[in-house]
């Protein structure tokens, strides 16, 4: 069973066909008039929520009610965050409005971002890498390459994602600072998507996350909107341009990797990108920063502003953060590594056998030919492909294709129209 | 004896048109998964299928990417309608290439296809007519069955 923070709200589903259509990795099938989620599919990349106009579907996140339970909470504020606010408000006063929200410490994501991105950059030109490198940073698309593109595991960089890194420095401060034990701490992250929140909950990976919980986004910005106006203090900011532009899809390549770094945002963009890279092509490429969402984390579903306008306010900040005196923090190799083995979660298998599934997916090239191919959607499907799938590993019969059952009602007719047709030898047949 | 299960599939390939050049490789490909094969297995013969299915494209007029699944060989033909090739050894070398200026600055035709093929198959057959066409015939065991 997997974790999974995208959850349906069956009550408001109505059974329609906007989010089968745009999964990445068609994992929705409509049931008894429910979008259902295939959990080995799942992502969590978000999609089905951009795609519900009934918003049957919501990302399930932590509540600031856990902060009661710790005596130390921090928030590791997303790079992302910082890109709500209109550009006169200062980031000090952004952080210092979260911290009131009832936490005892506050940490810029873009802190560890930096210290991430210096090792990926050290390990790019080291003699062990198998190009093109792929970025840890957006769960969603680690999962992605676990589901559909199992062979290119052994591309991502062994380095866990600036979320973690930021959690173990967050740790470190407070234990030093208080002396108290890790029990003692709490680590909240301000997510903008529902893949970090699972993230935080079932790591990609083997291991555990170092973060306790997930606040959504859209809800702390709620709170610190209000407490603009009369949270005047400010706490001091000390991540750098390079660590906050994490935060639009693009900004990661220039703090790794000058030249030859490929940024690709969007799912389907991934997808495809991910293709040419299975195929051997790219093979000049360093690094490939992949992001699930347009635009990059300033595209989640948890995120209030329009990504485009959050992209130019980044921007924006990060000229004015544009200074060298931003010293790197010192983190121990250890608490930058990978903590999981990735391991691949393929699904498109049809059967263990290879006999019956080469048996399976000859049946099914004889299905689509069966199929009218308009790929319409109302056997609960995303497509006439992927009915015939579902019928070959029988979760699914050609007769809930309501184009093939109308046939069958029409020869049914038919030869209703036949038999009464004829007559018993006794009342007419000469 | 029972008979063996099989897949037959054809992909047609377009000369020139590259904006299609790697469709039928990507979908040998999510048969290859559909079926089980290792995934390393699998990427080997994507790889070689897309480089043959390139050489169409870049080289000949029309041609149709076949394979043959069973559980234990992938068997792939890459079949032409083309000018052929003129001097087979020579195409064999690494960054030898007929490919005209234009391709080369699309970034392809780096005389990396065929070596690439010879590099994952463990048998590779040419069968080529000057002024007619080329077969790309290429075999792939599967030793995990």
């Amino acid at each position: 069973m997997y974790f999974h923070s995208v959850k349906l709200h069956e009550d408001r589903c109505k059974g329609c066909t906007n989010c089968i259509k745009r999964c990445p990795t068609e994992a929705i099938r409509v049931r008894q008039g429910k979008a259902i989620i295939d959990d080995a599919r799942c992502v969590d990349c978000g999609e089905c929520i951009r795609a519900c106009p009934n918003r049957a579907k919501s990302v399930v996140t932590d509540s600031r009610a856990e902060l009661a339970r710790r005596k130390h909470n921090v928030c590791l504020v997303a790079p992302s965050f910082f890109g709500q606010f209109r550009s006169e408000v200062a980031l000090g006063q952004v952080l210092a409005s979260i911290k009131s929200l009832g936490f005892s410490h506050v940490l810029e994501v873009a802190q560890a971002a930096d210290v991430v991105a210096e090792a990926i950059a050290r390990y790019l030109q080291s003699g062990s890498v198998r190009f093109p490198a792929l970025s840890t940073s957006c769960p969603a698309v680690v999962r992605l390459v676990q589901v559909r593109f199992p062979d290119l595991i052994d591309h991502f960089v062994p380095f866990d994602a600036p979320m973690e890194v930021a959690a173990y420095i967050a740790r470190d401060q407070i234990r030093q600072e208080t002396g108290c034990c890790d029990e003692d701490i709490g680590v909240f992250f301000t997510t903008p998507c529902p893949a970090k929140m699972t993230a935080v909950h079932q790591p990609v990976g083997q291991g555990f996350s170092q973060v306790t919980g997930a606040l959504s986004m859209a809800e702390v910005y709620a709170d610190v909107f209000k407490r603009l106006t009369t949270v005047t203090s400010e706490e001091p900011v000390y991540g750098s341009a390079r660590g906050l532009t994490w935060a639009v899809s693009g900004g990661e390549g220039v703090a790794i990797a000058k030249d030859g770094y490929l940024a690709v945002d969007g799912l389907q963009h991934v997808t495809s990108i991910l293709e040419q890279v299975e195929l051997g092509r790219l093979r000049s490429v360093k690094y490939i920063e992949g992001q699930a969402c347009v635009g990059g984390c300033v595209g989640g579903v948890l995120v209030v502003e329009n990504p485009f306008i959050a992209r130019v306010r980044v921007a924006r900040l990060a000229q004015r953060l544009n200074r060298a005196d931003s010293p790197l923090l010192s983190v121990p190799a250890s608490a930058l590594a990978l903590r999981q083995t990735l391991t691949p979660r393929p699904f498109l298998q049809l059967d263990a056998n290879i006999e019956a599934a080469l048996k399976k997916l000859n049946d099914l090239e004889i299905l689509v030919g069966q199929l009218p191919m308009l790929d319409c959607g109302a056997c609960g499907a995303p497509h006439c492909r992927a009915l015939a799938e579902d019928i070959v590993r029988g979760t699914a019969s050609l007769s809930d294709c309501v184009f093939v059952l109308r046939q069958q009602v029409n020869s049914l007719a038919g030869e209703l129209m036949d038999l009464a047709g004829k007559l018993p030898p006794a009342m007419g047949r000469s | 004896m029972t008979e063996q299960a099989v897949l037959d599939v054809a992909y047609q390939v377009a000369g020139g048109d590259f904006s299609q050049a790697g469709d039928g490789a990507s979908r040998l490909k999510r048969v290859l998964q559909q079926i089980g094969l290792a995934p390393a297995l699998a990427r080997r013969i994507a790889v070689a299928a897309y480089e043959a299915e390139l050489n169409i494209v870049i080289h000949a007029y029309s041609g149709v990417l076949r394979a043959r699944v069973s559980p234990i060989q992938v068997e792939v033909w890459a079949e032409d309608e083309g000018p052929g090739i003129p001097d087979v050894d020579l195409a064999m070398q690494e960054g030898y290439s007929t490919a005209p200026d234009h391709v080369r600055a699309l970034g392809f035709g780096a005389g990396m296809g065929l070596p690439n093929m010879r590099r994952n198959a463990d048998t590779l057959e040419i069968k080529t007519v000057l002024g007619e066409g080329t077969v790309v015939y290429m075999v792939f065991a599967n030793r995990a069955s």
